[in-house]
């Protein structure tokens, strides 16, 4: 029966996870765009960056699938007790997204940080972080 | 030894930047050699794979921690990756003997953590060229950006806003990037690039595959100032300081645009991105849209740093369409333009900094009389200013030569007619330039004043700017004389078999 009556609900419900990360990374991009307090932007950009951890992370899982751990004798091995047998690859959830986005959450915090000493120095110069503001202060000299 | 060079030449300056960091806080006088002898070790080991992969014809590679692609992380070193290096580390490392003296005196006490910025700018550029890995290549232009944004950061009083404004951006083109690997990922379960372009032929009509393209190039785009999303780069490469503008001005967009050839070319191969998509005619005309703006936007501009950066809009503009032509010599055009564009774009800029050392200004009036007084820079001035207007026998002429060519040969005479409007346009912008440098105490200034008034007590820059400054000057000219060879001998390498 699956792909005959894909209405707009099971399009939904199939893919959520996608749907979330879009609906995150858009809630974010807005507010990266749209806001005119600068550390509004900078929690924009964070929620932006995070959307797409999520994304990497839920297109590792697998239906039953578990950690990537390998115990003695529990694999599917036909040599039980020898880890470097045979291993189901369908029992386990794929570990490369994780840790790509391990590195990926490092480089955010490390964007926040960036960002955030920015906000400092730009604030210590005008003594605001209402963009529109600063934008006066420049047009005026 | 020769194969762990391409270990070697993005370590060094990496473990050197850290050893600063430190060495910063006990002896700041030490900083400044062991950034230049890191650069140095850096740029040697290029210039010896270029020897090597031209002299071989093979390209080089190296495992990191000994595990093969598609597995492990590769670096791969090739004619045209090798090439890219030598100009990256080159770059870097003339500017930083050059600004040794702009350094003191426009950063103070923060020289320790600017070279040690520097280097690591240095280092993830060196990286971006040399990674066969797809999401290596995110977090080394992650780690670029990064010690961009505190590069610019460290520039005058308005560069921390500009620097937000582009880290804000920045990281909106780096996560669209991110989003178009992950894509990648999904469709074919690999992130090495020599398997990627295995398995994408199989998917070409994935609309998975589609995306991950519209996200890696539109992250790219932001990166490297296409037109509609080029708003960052003014701002933030007028603001910065002199010695941070001469590394990441020539360098950012050029490396960009390489990453870009190293996308369509080696991971979504020649047949998706010209047959399948056929993406080539809209991304030729949102070049000529790019050239045309920036070079409209570069002759509003009193302000000689806010200029060039606007003439460096428009470069990105030859590089994306002629790249994207799709034939030969379009493309052979683009990657030596790679070359040229980064040199001269070098030498402008370090022409900035002499000035804006000497004159305390960066306005187009601060070259009031300059050539009674500064005769060597204003020469140099000179060959840089006609190499980007593109007159021979200066290099800016044979790479724009080649993209005329490329345009002719696809029929495409709007993007003949852009390049060549963009290089009357920098005619004007420059000769405008000359005339103030040399005539404007004579001509405009009724005040009385003696000639050369402008520059009263105003004497050549110091040797240590002037000499690496006369050597990149007359490089242009070099390059130039040898642009024939290095195009039969290293670039037609690069570009695909499939292209005529």
């Amino acid at each position: 029966m699956r792909g005959y009556n894909m209405d707009l609900l099971n399009l939904i419900a199939a893919k959520a996870n996608y749907w979330t990360y879009i609906i995150l990374m858009m809630v974010g991009f807005y507010a990266l765009i749209a806001k005119n307090n600068l550390v509004k932007k900078i929690v924009g950009m964070t929620i932006f960056q995070t959307a797409v951890l999520l994304f990497y992370v839920s297109m590792s899982t697998k239906k039953g699938g578990t950690i990537p751990i390998l115990h003695h004798g529990e694999t599917t091995s036909l040599d039980p007790g020898h880890v470097s047998a045979l291993v189901n690859v369908a029992d386990y959830v794929n570990p490369l997204p994780h840790v790509l986005m391990l590195t990926a959450i490092v480089v955010g915090v490390a964007t926040l940080g960036v960002a955030l000493s920015l906000a400092i120095k730009v604030y210590k110069t005008y003594g605001t972080l209402e963009e529109d503001e600063i934008n006066l202060q420049l047009r005026n000299g | 030894m020769l194969n762990t060079f391409p270990a070697i030449i993005i370590v060094v300056p990496l473990l050197a930047a850290l050893l600063i960091a430190g060495i910063s806080f006990i002896d700041r006088r030490a900083c400044f050699p062991i950034g230049v002898a890191a650069l140095l070790i850096s740029f040697a080991g290029a210039v010896a794979m270029l020897v090597n992969v031209v002299s071989t014809g093979v390209a080089m590679e190296y495992r990191f921690g000994g595990w093969a692609g598609p597995m492990g992380i590769v670096y791969v070193i090739d004619h045209l990756s090798a090439l890219v290096l030598v100009v990256i580390t080159g770059i870097a490392l003339v500017n930083l003997v050059s600004s040794r003296q702009t350094i003191i005196d426009e950063l103070k006490e923060k020289d320790g953590a600017f070279v040690a910025l520097y280097l690591l700018f240095t280092a993830g550029l060196v990286g971006m060229t040399a990674t066969g890995d797809a999401f290596n290549l995110y977090v080394l232009l992650e780690i670029t950006s990064l010690s961009g944004y505190a590069l610019i950061g460290l520039g005058s009083e308005r560069a921390p806003l500009a620097s937000l404004k582009y880290l804000f951006l920045g990281t909106i083109g780096a996560t669209f990037y991110l989003v178009g690997v992950g894509y990648l990922y999904i469709a074919t379960g690999s992130l090495n690039m020599v398997d990627l372009a295995t398995i994408i032929p199989g998917l070409m009509d994935s609309g998975v595959i589609l995306f991950a393209f519209i996200f890696c190039m539109t992250g790219l785009f932001v990166k490297m100032a296409m037109f509609p999303v080029h708003g960052w780069l003014p701002g933030a490469y007028s603001e910065a300081s002199s010695p941070a503008a001469g590394l990441i001005a020539p360098l950012t967009t050029k490396v960009m645009i390489y990453i870009l050839i190293r996308i369509c070319l080696s991971v979504f191969s020649v047949e998706y991105v010209f047959a399948n998509l056929d993406v080539g005619q809209i991304m030729v005309w949102l070049a000529i849209a790019t050239i045309v703006f920036g070079s409209v936007s570069a002759l509003a501009q009193t302000n000689y740093r806010r200029m060039l950066t606007y003439i460096i809009i428009a470069e990105v503009g030859y590089m994306v369409g002629g790249f994207f032509l799709g034939n030969k010599m379009g493309m052979s055009g683009a990657m030596l333009h790679i070359v040229n564009d980064a040199v001269m774009t070098l030498c402008l800029f370090m022409v900035a900094g002499i000035v804006v050392n000497r004159m305390k200004t960066d306005d187009r009036d601060g070259f009031k009389g300059l050539f009674r007084s500064m005769p060597f820079t204003m020469a140099g001035f000179v060959l840089a200013a006609l190499s980007i207007i593109g007159v021979p026998p200066t290099c800016g002429f044979f790479s724009k030569w080649y993209l005329i060519l490329g345009g002719v040969a696809a029929g495409n005479y709007w993007f003949v007619a852009a390049l060549i409007f963009s290089s009357l346009v920098n005619a004007v912008l420059f000769f405008r330039l000359f005339e103030i440098a040399y005539f404007e105490p004579f001509g405009d200034d009724h005040h009385g004043e003696s000639p050369g008034a402008g520059a009263v007590g105003i004497k050549e820059a110091p040797m240590i700017m002037l000499l690496p400054f006369l050597a990149v000057s007359f490089l242009l000219i070099v390059l130039g004389v040898y642009s024939g060879r290095i195009v039969t001998n290293i670039i037609y390498f690069a570009i695909p078999g499939g292209i005529i």
